[in-house]
């Protein structure tokens, strides 16, 4: 008689293993609760700014003079110019947030920098997604030497203190940058947060690396793919029906968790003064920004950090979610 | 005749699932009796390792486990941790794979040391001696070495007799296996199998063995019972199930075995796969890959008909043609 | 093991070789050269640097001899103050261990007891306790929590004051280093914890009547305590070589906030000798926990 497999009772891990599993992660309320978190804010963030007739770097005028009273205002408080504006009959739109001292409308500098925190966690997780897959994929493919080269020069890098080496590119590349770009497109977005993609596509894609490599050399000797080279299909067919299908999940999950690293280190950088530029804002800016009058004006600070706090917890959620749908003996 | 030294009745087991439950274990009872080897056989997924778990108090997390298991008389499903910590002494458990159900991070040694000091006070020097008496004899070659390596270090057939050291810390009345064997090339197997054949002789305990390989269970077991979806479709002593099986599953697993004897022998495998044992089942769960299964089979699940002093088979048609 | 342990300390020598030459370089990189700034530097001063790092050599030859000189402990002199650099982060570097050392007294500990405990009550109230406080910390930047620590406390309750090197001034600094560490240890502990208990030898030890607290904790916590040793190593490290943040935050003059000063100023000796000094305990410590791994579980191959 043969051993056969094991199917009914316990949970199938070999099927889980060759079908991404979305739906289990979909089931997950970790993951639904990360991913309504995520759309409210990208909804807010990126829809409100239209509604609210401030512009992130606008001082506040009334009736196009400028108003010096609209400082530090408490949220939803307003100035004396706009008091009398309003019991002129004129309609003020509130000040959410407050304004800043520069008299700036805070609601709105708080939803710019957090569009640039977000953008700038997904432009970098996107940057380290491709370089790491590719350098992955291609090692764990290649297998033999030509993989343990490249995972040498992985691990060497690996063995680099990050936190360090980010700083040390955004020292040197912000004085480096600063001249080649001006002028052009790239300028607009200041060479603090170029430099801090340089650093996440020169240091933070070897983690990536790692994964896929991992799973590409364990999906290369799976059943499923070995009974498809014996059917006769090709490397090129294999890697893109069989083995990147496979990797998929596993890229996302540590995508998903790369997003809010790499916003902790923007914000991070912001803070020691290695950010995005003024006057774009940025949540770790604001943040920093605010410890100047931490004492009178603590809503500066709960503002862009309960937003950074809400972004990182949607990511962090998702990304849980995916981790355990992933693999069924991870903790619940 | 003495009580017998385990008693299995209505055991019933069942797991959560999507959409209801499973139930691999499904009234299932049975008694064995001191120094007696039983043998439980079936497919793969009838409820054999469930059985052998319920029987050693161990059920998986989640699992509904109903029915009475009673060692020397007393309750094993619902004892309370500390006697069951206690009931577990008397009962060795050995598992299908040896290497994975050892610590990896102590040594044999210590593993064993461990285990002994849970049954007695004894010095150190008392555990290190008893340690090597246990490993020597479940055939371990140089144990005084093998107290200081890592499973790792071991064989598989090494690691299955340090398994079988261990269970046999407790000095245990039943060894329960749980397919002892198959994780072992053939050779490893048949030593493994000579061991707890020379153990039961020397220790005078009971085994309930479980396997899926037939030889394995001819060679060990005075008794044997066979599973289907989680119900004993056939119960008697080698002899009987061997040479006149009465239950159609019997018969179609003892065609499907290969066997040298004969001329042009070969393997009939089973037609269809075993019932899903979430819905539920009216009749005899083999009626549907059964060549004799008539209108009542699929309409009543049949009772067990003794055909035989200890023979018996679930079947409508257990003595013979006519239904009983 | 002798020589996988010989073979670890090569690399983290060749990791902190490597991270000296990168400063070293990428220093030299920037336009105008690094000692050579629009600041006004003291003439006196300006004429040791030169001398000291013989910037009249290549690029490559300076490195040597900058390298020679750190290793007998002479990093050049700060440009922002003059004085001894190694004096400066050798100072600072005194200060922020022992706040350091302190905050991994507080968290090592409370973290793997809290991940231990949400294991062995895994799903019950307990867990999702240690879950949630973990969640959340790990979603909360270290400048907000130091930040929101001393708001509440110091300027708002008023019950610290602001820092101070011993007794009390030194509660919220700790605080705040170790909640993000204690956060992450539970996190890891808990999880490994779990697979380690689903494991097949837990339920063979369960057979075999191994008492639940044995199980548990001699065990389980052995079989899970690699991974998590492996991720305290390099964060040890880093809360002994400063934390960035809550130096800058609690105005304390350690490590940490000397790097932050010495990047807003350019001081870019002290920024390469404090590179440096944390490169190299960040590769110390990760060897020590790379060691320890492999002591705890024989099952690594040492090829």
């Amino acid at each position: 008689m043969a051993k056969k497999r094991f199917f009914s009772m316990r949970p199938p891990l070999e099927g889980l293993r060759a079908a991404p599993g979305w739906k289990r992660a979909l089931r997950q309320p970790r993951t639904r609760l990360g991913a309504a978190i995520l759309l409210v804010l990208v909804l807010t963030i990126f829809l409100s700014p239209l509604l609210v007739p401030y512009g992130y770097s606008q001082i506040i005028t009334v009736d196009g003079q400028r108003d010096r009273g609209a400082k530090n205002l408490a949220p939803f408080e307003y100035s004396q110019m706009e008091r009398e504006a309003i019991a002129r009959g004129e309609t003020i739109f509130p000040h959410i947030f407050g304004t800043d001292e520069l008299c700036r409308d805070y609601f709105v500098r708080v939803m710019y920098g957090a569009r640039v925190s977000l953008l700038t966690g997904v432009l970098a997780t996107l940057v380290v997604l491709v370089i790491g897959t590719a350098y992955g994929a291609v090692a764990g493919y290649a297998g033999g030497k030509a993989d343990l080269w490249m995972m040498r020069l992985v691990d060497l890098i690996y063995a680099l203190p990050d936190t360090l080496m980010v700083i040390l590119f955004s020292v040197v590349l912000d004085q480096t940058l600063m001249e080649h770009i001006a002028g052009t497109a790239l300028a607009k977005l200041g060479s603090n947060l170029l430099s801090l993609f340089i650093v996440f596509g020169a240091l933070y894609w070897v983690g990536m690396a790692r994964l896929v490599r991992a799973r590409v050399l364990s999906l290369k000797t799976d059943a499923y793919v070995l009974a498809a080279r014996g059917l006769g299909a090709g490397p090129w067919r294999i890697l893109r029906k069989h083995i990147l299908p496979g990797c998929a999940p596993v890229m996302l999950a540590a995508a998903a968790m790369q997003v809010p690293s790499a916003i902790f280190t923007e914000s991070f950088l912001s803070f020691i003064g290695l950010g995005v530029q003024a006057p774009m804002p940025s949540l770790g800016a604001l943040a920093n920004a605010a410890r100047g009058a931490l004492g009178s004006y603590p809503h500066k600070l709960i503002f862009p950090a309960a937003a950074l706090f809400l972004i990182v917890l949607a990511f962090n959620l998702l990304s849980d979610g995916l981790h355990s749908a992933l693999d069924p003996r991870a903790g619940r | 005749m003495s009580a017998p030294l385990l008693r299995v009745r209505g055991l019933r087991a069942s797991f959560p699932a999507a959409g209801g439950a499973v139930r691999a274990l499904d009234g299932v009872s049975f008694d064995l009796a001191r120094a007696r080897v039983l043998g439980v056989v079936g497919e793969s997924g009838c409820g054999k390792t469930t059985l052998a778990c319920a029987v050693a108090g161990l059920p998986q997390p989640g699992e509904r486990v109903e029915g009475d298991v009673l060692l020397d008389g007393e309750d094993v499903l619902r004892a309370s941790p500390a006697a069951l910590r206690r009931l577990r002494g008397r009962v060795g458990m050995v598992f299908q794979e040896p290497a994975a159900h050892l610590d990896p991070v102590f040594t044999v040694g210590s593993q064993l040391c461990e285990t002994l000091r849970l049954r007695a006070r004894l010095s150190h020097t008392e555990v290190r001696a008893r340690a090597v008496e246990l490993l020597a004899l479940a055939g371990v070659d140089a144990p005084e070495r093998r107290l200081k390596q890592y499973p790792h270090e071991l064989s598989g057939g090494l690691c299955q007799r340090v398994m079988i050291a261990l269970a046999l810390c407790g000095e245990p009345a039943l060894l329960v296996a749980d397919e002892p064997t198959s994780a072992l090339d053939v050779t490893v197997q048949a030593q493994i199998l000579r061991l707890l054949s020379g153990l039961r002789a020397r220790l005078g305990m009971a085994i309930l063995l479980v396997t899926h390989d037939l030889g394995v269970a001819a060679e060990l077991c005075d008794e044997l019972l066979v599973l289907y979806a989680g119900r004993v479709c056939e119960r008697g002593s080698v002899e009987d199930i061997f040479y006149a099986p009465r239950h159609g599953y019997t018969r179609a697993l003892l065609a499907c075995a290969p066997s040298l004897e004969g001329e042009a022998s070969r393997a009939r495998p089973i037609p269809g796969g075993p019932p899903d044992l979430s819905l539920p089942l009216p009749g005899c769960p083999f009626a549907p890959r059964c060549p004799r299964a008539a209108a009542v089979c699929r309409e009543r699940a049949p009772e067990e008909v003794w055909v035989g002093p200890g023979h018996a088979a679930a079947c409508h048609f257990a003595k013979g043609g006519e239904e009983a | 093991m002798v020589w996988y342990a010989i073979k670890r300390v090569l690399l983290a020598a060749v990791t902190v070789f490597l991270v000296a030459a990168i400063t070293f370089f990428a220093m030299h990189f920037i336009p105008g050269g690094p000692f050579d700034t629009e600041k006004a530097i003291d003439p006196a001063a300006k004429a040791a640097l030169i001398t000291r790092f013989h910037l009249d050599r290549s690029v490559p030859e300076q490195f040597l001899l900058y390298l020679g000189n750190a290793l007998r402990g002479d990093f050049g002199i700060s440009l922002k103050t003059g004085r001894d650099v190694s004096e400066m982060v050798f100072g600072a570097f005194g200060v922020s261990a022992r706040l350091g050392g302190l905050s991994l007294l507080v968290s090592l500990p409370l973290g793997a007891a809290l991940g231990c405990l949400a294991a062995a009550r895994r799903g019950r109230a307990a867990d999702r306790a240690v879950l949630l406080f973990a969640t959340l910390l790990a979603a909360t930047p270290g400048f907000v929590v130091a930040t929101l620590l001393l708001l509440v406390f110091c300027l708002k309750l008023g019950w610290f004051g602001v820092w101070s090197a011993q007794g009390g001034g030194m509660f919220l600094p700790v605080v705040s280093l170790a909640l993000y560490p204690a956060a992450y240890v539970a996190r890891l502990t808990r999880a490994s914890m779990l697979q380690a208990l689903s494991a097949p030898p837990v339920r063979a030890l369960r057979a075999r009547g191994v008492r639940e607290g044995a199980v548990l904790f001699r065990h389980a916590l052995k079989n899970a305590a690699p991974p998590v040793v492996a991720c305290v190593g390099p964060m040890a490290a880093y809360a002994l070589t400063g934390s960035m943040v809550v130096e800058t935050v609690f105005t304390i003059g350690g490590l940490g906030s000397r790097f932050v000063e010495s990047i807003g100023n350019r001081d870019y000796p002290v920024i390469m000798a404090a590179t440096i000094v944390m490169a190299a305990l960040i590769a110390l410590f990760s060897l020590l926990s790379d060691l320890l791994c492999r002591a705890l579980d024989p099952r690594v191959e040492f090829s």
